[in-house]
């Protein structure tokens, strides 16, 4: 049975577009005086996470609430992970326990697809983040974002995000969102350009479904949507780039650049934002920039990939890839 | 002593013969020969090599005897058809004085499964700072003539000449594991098209070419000999091959893992692939593959690397680096390289025991099948097709990359000096 | 009811109308005006359909309540999805809109319609939602189809035709919004597989 959301790569069109019209009903939910649906109730869902992420933690522990599930976080921190226990023995803790669903944040790549694939574990597994490899949920809250902005949210139902062209700015080598945008904005008929200085840029991007640029202020006219990246000042120290000055002048996004978009574009932030290095305040604050939108949209998908992964006997979504024969 | 005759054996693949051995040595070799007051292996058509020698093996004895012994690892030699190892000084202690090389040196010549040659560091403790005693790792009873700091490389200029130079003064050699530490800096995989998807950290092929390049140049300056451990990348090849054409003394050995597995096997993110150098494409397999056929390539090392199951049944990142080989070496050369028609079996025994001897100079290892040698030699049944089983391993760790593939060959018998140390596939 | 249940395709050569375009028309008529009737003017009544039939059936009988009462009567939908008790026997379904007019539904008057009542476990998971939108003065029920066979302790107020059946048959509602014609078929389950 596969049950898991590990990559965004794994996702048909199909599937995805399910999701994303899930999401849409899943977030009047949040309009409601009760924002509480019983669909899950008597799951448990352990919340995984080896690396610090406040964000993301909250936002699938809402999902998971809203949905009636018993959350139990387990933060890495303070705890006998970082004593030595591995990654297996976690595992076999929570399966000890009876776990239904792990939602794993982890620094290593391609930990959530060891932990679905080993056979240490039967919950269903779903990645919140696995070092520099993917965040397939994220993908999906960005795809929800710019659909309900571009298209509409009732006229969006049922629809992908074909002809839509999509700008994805900033430190592409480290960034599993990255990689999750330009393999779920491929399968929903997006037409998507990675922009950044050539050290930013993984060896091996020519083999990925999307266009690279050196220069942003050639690409933002043809943008509908234009995705800054956090850059993080440490990569100055490991020559990535020679300067924070340098690099937002270059690939910053401030009020002059976003002018040299068209009038409906919008400007999208995974966050937490570094103000002053690839965004200025003035275009976060804008209302063109969807950032906190975007943090809303998280509940409101993970609701939708839990409902979907859980709800039910089986899962509702296919998978092609990630699971091993 | 006994005598044994093995009858009707391919030696080197040729024609049917008979070998009877008499004590430590090979007595004669041809047809008919009496099976009077021996005992007799009837061969039935398979090949007949020299003892198998490997020029990089880790024995992990002193230090990490959880994951392998002498004992064990020479017992995973003969079974994989090996007479003689070359143990590499990446132990703890490290093996970078003459007290440590010896240790190692006696519990080979204790256990007999197979000779261990040890092979000394470079530099003390690893650490590619000071230079380790090389001559009197040379002089003591192991005998010391390959030096490697292999695991880590020597990458200071300096340091790597002069060590170069100085190994000179007893016809030493400096094995280098070539990697430039810097390029290599949180390297996971090899860097390419499945590293960009997968977001585990790049192991540029430069970084191990632009040190091969540099030591060629360098050996070349100095007049020494260096031979390169572990030749993973097309790039590399090229620059061997350039290098010999120059004539600059230089050796290379491959390992049966890059000639045969690829970086896309890294997708599974299971550890069991993740090993240093890293798996690399298939276009330089297919380069490896060619060079070891053409003769750039000297010779197959196996770079045996035991690790105990927690080290692997982990997440990627946290994995140890390594496979084990001994016992699968030969089988994955006959898939590689037999069964594809780039080399015979004579090139296999030159390839496997007759180079790696001589760049070791391991005395009485790889050497013909003739009358009056020192019976050093290995049975393979060529016909026989199976799936590795790790657990039939005679090491102690089970780190294959090949657990359930199917694969040609299998060793029947190993002689060391003529006693049997496998026999019908079963260690003595 | 939902997209998971597919007819048979030997349903519609099999199945045999029960209630045709015009009847349709004639019940939904009666059914407005005994809740005109027993709402009293029903000025407070809100209209749920329950998706999907349940919806058009809802629409029909708001615009038929306006004719009578010449008021217009707020209508929406209610998807009982997530409150099903069956959700762990299925793979996930396709979620439908639920629509709950502006005004809520506070203190109204809800009327829930829907095409069959069958066991009544669809009914028991729209007063579950309902109970998460807000707190109605009372709670009605109207369906096209009765069809019996009730496990719960769930009855209908307003019935458009009691139509005793055996377990061994089924009852399709085909409306012209979704299906192109009007009519409620019976016919005989195809033999268990």
């Amino acid at each position: 049975m596969q049950r898991h959301l590990i990559s965004a790569a794994d996702l048909t069109r199909d599937d995805a577009v399910l999701i994303l019209d899930t999401a849409e009903e899943m977030a009047r939910v949040a309009d409601r005086p009760i924002k509480k649906l019983p669909t899950l109730r008597g799951r448990t869902i352990v919340n995984l996470f080896f690396e610090d992420s406040t964000r993301t933690r909250i936002s699938f522990e809402a999902a998971e609430k809203r949905l009636s599930a018993d959350v139990i976080n387990f933060s890495a921190k303070g705890s006998s992970v970082s004593k030595g226990e591995s990654l297996k023995d976690t595992a076999q803790t929570l399966e000890a326990m009876g776990v239904d669903a792990v939602v794993i944040r982890h620094g290593a790549s391609g930990a959530p697809y060891r932990l679905a694939n080993s056979g240490w574990i039967d919950a269903a597994v779903i990645n919140a983040g696995d070092g520099t490899h993917q965040h397939p949920t994220q993908a999906l809250l960005d795809a929800f974002t710019m659909r309900r902005r571009l298209i509409g949210r009732d006229a969006g139902l049922g629809q992908d995000l074909s002809g839509k062209r999509i700008t994805v700015v900033g430190d592409v080598l480290h960034s599993r969102v990255a990689r999750s945008n330009v393999d779920l904005l491929h399968t929903l008929g997006a037409e998507v350009t990675l922009v950044a200085p050539p050290t930013l840029v993984p060896v091996g991007v020519d083999s990925w479904p999307c266009a690279v640029s050196y220069d942003l202020d050639s690409t933002l006219p043809k943008s509908d949507a234009v995705m800054m990246l956090r850059v993080q000042r440490e990569r100055m120290n490991a020559a990535f780039f020679p300067t924070e000055r340098e690099y937002s002048r270059r690939y910053g996004l401030d009020g002059d650049r976003m002018a040299r978009l068209p009038e409906h574009a919008i400007v999208m932030h995974p966050g937490p934002m570094v103000r002053g290095m690839e965004i200025t305040a003035e275009v976060a604050d804008s209302g063109r920039c969807t950032a906190v939108e975007q943090v809303a949209n998280g509940v409101s998908i993970r609701m939708a990939v839990l409902y979907l992964l859980l709800g039910g006997n089986e899962p509702a979504v296919t998978h092609s890839r990630t699971e091993e024969k | 002593m006994s005598k044994i005759l093995i009858r009707g054996a391919k030696v080197l693949g040729g024609a049917p013969q008979d070998v009877l051995i008499d004590g430590e040595t090979v007595a004669e070799v041809g047809t008919g020969l009496s099976a009077d007051g021996a005992e007799v292996v009837e061969a039935g058509g398979k090949v007949l090599l020299p003892g198998l020698v490997d020029l990089h093996t880790h024995l992990r004895e002193p230090g990490r005897e959880d994951s392998e012994t002498v004992l064990t690892g020479t017992r995973a030699a003969a079974s994989g058809g090996y007479t003689a190892v070359f143990a590499m000084a990446n132990t703890f202690p490290v093996a970078d004085t003459a007290g440590v090389v010896e240790q190692v040196w006696r519990l080979g010549q204790e256990h007999g499964y197979c000779d261990v040659q040890p092979i000394g560091a470079v530099t003390v403790g690893l650490e590619g700072r000071k230079l380790a005693e090389l001559g009197a790792m040379h002089e003591s009873a192991a005998g010391v003539t390959v030096f490697s700091d292999d695991g880590k490389c020597v990458d200071d200029a300096v340091i790597m000449r002069r060590a170069l130079e100085y190994v000179k003064a007893f016809g030493g050699v400096v094995a280098q594991h070539a990697q430039e530490p810097r390029l290599t800096e949180g390297a996971q995989m090899n860097e390419g098209v499945v590293s960009a998807e997968l977001g585990l950290g790049g192991w540029p092929a430069v970084a191990e070419e632009s040190v091969i390049a540099r030591d060629v140049l360098l050996a070349d300056h100095v007049g020494s000999r260096v031979h390169i451990c572990h030749l993973s990348t097309a790039g590399s090849v090229e620059i061997v091959r350039w290098a010999k054409s120059r004539g600059i003394q230089v050796t290379a050995e491959v390992t049966p893992h890059h000639l045969l597995l690829t970086d896309e096997l890294v997708r599974t993110y299971n550890p069991v692939y993740k090993v240093n150098p890293p798996l690399r494409t298939e276009r330089d397999v297919l380069a490896l593959r060619e060079a070891l056929a053409d003769g750039t390539i000297d010779i197959v090392a196996t770079d045996h690397a035991p690790h105990p199951h927690e080290d692997k049944d982990c997440e990627w990142a946290a994995a140890a680096m390594g496979m084990v080989g001994l016992e699968t070496a030969l089988s994955v050369v006959q898939e590689t390289m037999v069964d594809t028609g780039l080399l015979d079996w004579a090139g296999v025994a030159d390839r496997m025991s007759f180079k790696p001897a001589r760049i070791g100079q391991a005395t009485g290892h790889g050497r013909p099948v003739s009358a009056g040698e020192p019976a050093n030699l290995t049975l393979v049944d060529t016909e026989y097709r199976g799936r590795v089983d790790p657990a039939g391993f005679a090491s102690r760790s089970r780190n294959t990359p090949y657990e359930g593939r199917e694969l040609p060959g299998r060793v029947t018998h190993t002689w060391l000096r003529g006693k049997a140390t496998l026999v019908d596939g079963k260690l003595t | 009811m939902d997209k998971h249940v597919t007819p048979a395709p030997a349903q519609a050569s099999d199945a045999r109308p029960v209630l045709e375009g015009p009847d349709i028309a004639r019940v939904l008529t009666r059914i407005a005006h005994e809740i005109v009737e027993r709402a009293k003017g029903a000025d407070d009544v809100v209209l749920l359909g329950i998706p999907t039939r349940g919806v058009f059936l809802a629409q029909r009988l708001a615009a038929k309540l306006e004719q009578i009462t010449d008021r217009a009567v707020p209508v929406g939908s209610l998807d009982i999805t997530m409150y099903r008790d069956d959700l762990r026997m299925h793979p996930p379904r396709a979620l439908a809109r639920t629509e709950i007019p502006a005004d809520g539904i506070d203190g109204r008057l809800v009327v829930l319609v829907d095409d069959v009542l069958f066991s009544g476990r669809t009914i028991r998971a729209a007063l579950d939602a309902l109970n998460d939108i807000g707190r109605p003065r009372a709670v009605q029920l109207a369906v096209l189809v009765d069809r019996g066979h009730r496990e719960l302790p769930i009855r209908a107020d307003y019935v458009g035709k009691n139509l005793p059946t055996s377990l061994r048959e089924t009852v399709k509602v085909q409306l012209a919004e979704e299906d192109g014609r009007d009519t409620v078929l019976l016919g005989a389950k195809p033999a268990a597989q």
